[in-house]
């Protein structure tokens, strides 16, 4: 079974960013610049089933800029067998995105295609739902566990209140949280062989994609802060205010 | 113009987060229409036809609405969301699970988790965590839009009498199954609607000691969450979490216990109306939005509020 992961490039999850005076966007100049964790956690379970014998070929993919090749080698120095990136120096919003990838399903012809629940910059949490309309495959997204058996994928998600379990027939959607699995590091002999694995550039234009948006960001802005208030001496203290200066208790 | 608001229920009751969704919508301005799909959901659709400022109710009863499978549903709410200019859904793991499946379907782009309505086309929305919040404008014929129910005060649940509808749209996709789920029974009240919230952090240490803060918990009425770091270090279920990443809450009241406070955890409880953090670093960040610090150990300090409060 052919796996397709998507993984996408932002800023790393240290990095406490800033927003631009003029608030056109937030300041990625010389920022240090990572695979989005939750990607990093579908490239890790794509890892697992080819471990277990179930996936055959892992297909990674990137949309993004030149610079994404970066985290292409990291996926596959991880252990994805090729990298496909859809070069792309615009900020692309979801949908768009799932116009690309979408075209990527179609040539490459994936039963499972595992990417993050989101991604730590834009936090839109949309790309595999997407990706799930515009081929028509089920969807399970939030996963928790994710087993192949035969023909059907089960997928334990991760919903308000608990989990639920459900079904998929292949080819699929799984998009993952937290709970999925612990991703591994790369190792340095790894590192240096995932060098000489294959990686394909591509343009939109020649998926035949049109990432036009109906979304344009006007401003960004730094979000109200909360001010410090007060230390407390004790409990007491402080079950003393809550219940007569705040009155919440 | 009108808009259509996707209920969150249960089938058998309506989630409050719908009366926050409402709320946005009447910010948006406009005719709010509810769209009920479920399986046996005459309750939800009879609720939700009672909430104040909402003219008309699509029922679409159908076994194959039962579990909110999106290959089913995403179909009938593009098909019967077409005509609005909006489409709204309650930012929860369901809307967000549904919606942008119905994004692409009608192909437009989505609009996630707003916490502010500026005009009928353009939403404050956060990025990175929080540390940013983007205004954005759509020009999109339907605006697909998911809400994050705590920057929208509900509306009222009661006092609306709007017109039931019967829609008879709808079909089984057959690709995919509802297996089962496993809810965790609590008789604390849930985590995004409860007035105080106790969260624990890394400080906890292990899983066993959140059982000091399920008993102040209990004794203050109030729900228990989380910080990730809590989660990932395998103490406690991630549907505790509070985050960028798991829910956003704003109680009357949340206190911090043992969380040092990174951005990604304020992002889901800074709206919160007082903020008490408790932990024995005082150099913790938490310190720097709380209204009320106290610098202690938590294993002392959690047992003595209890007994105090």
């Amino acid at each position: 079974m052919k796996v397709l992961v998507a993984v996408k490039r932002v800023v790393d999850y240290n990095v406490k960013v800033r927003v631009k005076a003029d608030n056109s966007g937030v300041d990625l100049a010389n920022v240090k610049m990572s695979m989005n964790p939750f990607c990093e956690i579908a490239v890790e379970e794509a890892v697992r089933l080819k471990e277990k014998g179930v996936a055959s070929e892992i297909v990674v993919v990137a949309i993004g800029p030149t610079a994404a090749q970066e985290q292409l080698r990291t996926a596959l120095a991880l252990g994805a067998d090729r990298a496909i990136l859809v070069e792309s120096g615009d900020e692309l919003n979801s949908l768009a995105v799932a116009k690309l990838l979408k075209a990527v399903v179609e040539k490459e012809q994936p039963q499972l295609v595992i990417l993050g629940k989101q991604a730590i910059d834009s936090d839109n949490n949309q790309t595999g739902q997407m990706l799930g309309a515009l081929t028509g495959f089920a969807q399970g997204t939030f996963a928790s566990k994710v087993e192949v058996a035969g023909d059907k994928v089960n997928v334990t998600r991760e919903i308000d209140g608990g989990l639920q379990t459900v079904a998929l027939n292949l080819p699929a959607i799984v998009t993952t949280d937290l709970r999925l699995n612990e991703p591994r590091y790369a190792s340095l002999p790894n590192i240096m062989k995932a060098k000489k694995k294959p990686l394909e550039v591509v343009t939109p234009d020649a998926l035949g994609v049109s990432t036009a948006s109906t979304v344009k960001t006007l401003k960004v802005e730094a979000p109200a802060a909360r001010s410090a208030g007060i230390k407390v001496k004790s409990v007491a203290e402080l079950v003393e205010k809550l219940k007569n200066e705040a009155k919440v208790i | 113009m009108a808009i259509l608001v996707v209920a969150e229920h249960t089938n058998a009751a309506l989630a409050p987060a719908t009366l926050n969704t409402v709320a946005a919508a009447q910010a948006i301005g406009g005719d709010i229409h509810v769209l009920v799909a479920g399986a046996a959901c005459g309750a939800a659709a009879e609720a939700a036809g009672k909430i104040a400022g909402v003219s008309k109710v699509l029922v679409a009863d159908n076994a194959a609405f039962a579990h909110q499978l999106p290959e089913n549903v995403a179909p009938l709410i593009a098909e019967l969301g077409a005509g609005y200019s909006h489409i709204l859904a309650a930012a929860t793991s369901n809307g967000k699970n549904i919606l942008p499946r119905v994004a692409a379907q009608l192909d437009v782009d989505q609009i996630s988790e707003i916490v502010a309505v500026e005009s009928a086309d353009t939403f404050k929305r956060p990025i990175y965590a929080g540390n940013a919040i983007a205004t954005v404008q759509s020009s999109a014929a339907v605006k697909v839009i998911t809400v994050r129910a705590t920057g929208f005060d509900p509306v009222a649940a009661e006092g609306g009498s709007a017109a039931v509808e019967a829609v008879s749209a709808g079909a089984d996709a057959g690709t995919s199954a509802f297996v089962g789920e496993e809810l965790a029974k609590s008789d604390r009240p849930e985590l995004t609607a409860a007035k105080i919230v106790v969260s624990g952090g890394r400080g906890m240490q292990n899983g066993d000691n959140f059982k000091h803060l399920y008993a102040l918990a209990d004794k203050l009425g109030a729900a228990v969450g989380a910080s990730r770091a809590a989660v990932d270090a395998g103490f406690v279920p991630n549907d505790m979490q509070v985050g960028q990443t798991g829910k956003i809450v704003a109680p009357q009241l949340y206190i911090a216990v043992g969380i040092s406070g990174a951005i990604q955890h304020l992002a889901g409880m800074k709206d919160s109306k007082v903020i008490v953090a408790i932990n024995k670093d005082e150099e913790a960040p938490i310190f720097q939005v709380a209204d009320y610090g106290l610098v202690a150990d938590l294993f002392e300090a959690v047992p003595e509020l209890e007994k105090l409060v």
